[in-house]
């Protein structure tokens, strides 16, 4: 008997990666802090930013242009190549 | 009596269960999917031709793309899908193969980059897909196409097959590509899709003016919320209506909100249709009047304005002095051919 199974779904799992490993200090590292674009994002990334500073850390700041897209290809990539960890602000 | 209260009286609890009667006693029943089964219960050879996997076959008949092109890929898992998985879930909606292209234009549409299903699907707001069909689609009669355009001209309604099956089907879609969580729902998530009244408006149908051939089928979607009325029994003149409009318009979102709100999908009824149409105001002459009229005065709608906390951004009203709440329609729409 054969039998056809028609699947509305996906079929497909979803990828699942590991997450890299929390680093014990900043110190040294390129932070990059990542603006979605939602109301008073800034207001939060610009204390953390203060706050590194303070530490002596060296910050990089970046925006999407909108908090309803994935972020471009090219800001993933110039993050991904000037920072050692980023931290993504989500804000209303 | 109802299909529930049927069920309930033969004790049907598994979807297919066949039973044999005689003489008005159940003797004998097979619950399952199992052909063979019901084959002998009935002794009927080839019983069941109408179920899925023939009907997938048949729904597949009404597009001329082949089963295996891909359609779309769809986020935010980025699955492709192609004419076929489209199909199933057309079949899954109950729809109808001769409106299986406005399906397939609807999920391409939803797919690209300018339409941005990713956000939409993401989001805690409960804005969904709202399908918009232009064109002769279905072939045949046009007064009965006029009538089923009538009757879809109601949001929610689900009469109109073609309306109904963009909607379920966009919505099943995202059982493809994996639906996100939502704040709070509302009804026009799902088959939130309707036609023009081509016949009966004194505008081109909006696929010609976003670029599509006059003649030819299209789907324009846009990311809406929920429907709201526009009450005016009394104006005469476009000047009046204009000025309504204007003032709903207003409320989309938040009225101190403009630029974070600022597209809306205006539906003119008939009656005001017939209104503009009296005055010689085109689409683009009501777009320009509206406009106009929702400029609005940048210390109204700053933030803390009215003893309100939500607001525009003092920059951005500083930058802009005066922003314009609404440009109708614009913001987050894609628009595909039907094939």
């Amino acid at each position: 008997m054969s039998r056809v199974v028609l699947d509305p779904t996906g079929e497909r799992g979803v990828a699942e990666r590991e997450r890299p490993t929390r680093p014990a200090s900043l110190d040294g590292l390129r932070v990059g802090l990542l603006d979605i674009s939602k109301p008073r994002g800034d207001v939060f990334l610009d204390r953390l930013a203060q706050r590194l500073a303070e530490r002596g850390i060296e910050v990089t700041r970046y925006r999407k242009p909108t908090p309803a897209k994935p972020p471009p290809v090219d800001l993933r990539h110039e993050i991904a190549t000037h920072c050692d960890l980023v931290i993504e602000a989500l804000a209303d | 009596m109802t299909a529930l209260a049927v069920s309930y009286r033969l004790d049907l609890v598994t979807v297919p269960t066949l039973l044999r009667v005689e003489n008005g006693v159940e003797v004998d029943r097979r619950e399952g999917w199992l052909r063979e089964q019901w084959e002998e219960l009935t002794g009927i050879a080839g019983l069941g031709a109408d179920l899925p996997e023939y009907r997938v076959l048949r729904m597949l008949a009404g597009t001329t793309r082949a089963a295996e092109e891909l359609v779309a890929v769809v986020p935010p898992d980025l699955v492709p899908a192609t004419v076929e998985k489209v199909a199933v879930n057309a079949v899954l909606a109950g729809r109808k193969p001769e409106y299986l292209p406005v399906v397939l234009a609807a999920v391409e549409a939803a797919c690209t980059d300018a339409f941005d299903m990713h956000g939409l699907l993401a989001t805690t707001y409960f804005s969904g897909p709202v399908v918009v069909v232009n064109g002769p689609i279905p072939p045949g009669d046009p007064d009965e196409r006029r009538h089923q355009r009538a009757r879809a001209g109601q949001p929610g309604q689900r009469d109109h097959r073609s309306g109904a099956a963009a909607g379920d089907a966009q919505r099943r879609r995202r059982s493809t590509g994996r639906d996100g969580p939502g704040g709070v729902g509302q009804p026009g998530k799902l088959p939130f899709c309707f036609a023009g009244d081509e016949e009966g408006s004194p505008w081109e149908p909006l696929s010609v003016s976003r670029g599509a051939p006059p003649g030819r089928s299209a789907v324009t979607l846009f990311a809406g919320d929920g429907v709201r009325g526009i009450a005016d029994q009394i104006s005469r003149t476009p000047e009046s209506l204009a000025r309504s409009f204007a003032l709903v318009l207003r409320t989309v979102g938040h009225p101190k909100l403009p630029l974070g709100f600022d597209a809306c999908l205006l539906v003119v009824r008939p009656e005001h249709a017939r209104t503009f149409r009296a005055a010689g105001w085109s689409r683009d002459r009501l777009l320009t009047e509206l406009t106009d009229l929702l400029r609005l005065l940048g210390e109204e709608i700053v933030r803390g304005a009215g003893g309100i906390a939500e607001g525009a951004p003092e920059k951005t009203v500083a930058a802009t002095g005066r922003p314009t709440h609404a440009e109708v329609p614009a913001g987050r729409t894609a628009d595909r051919a039907c094939r």
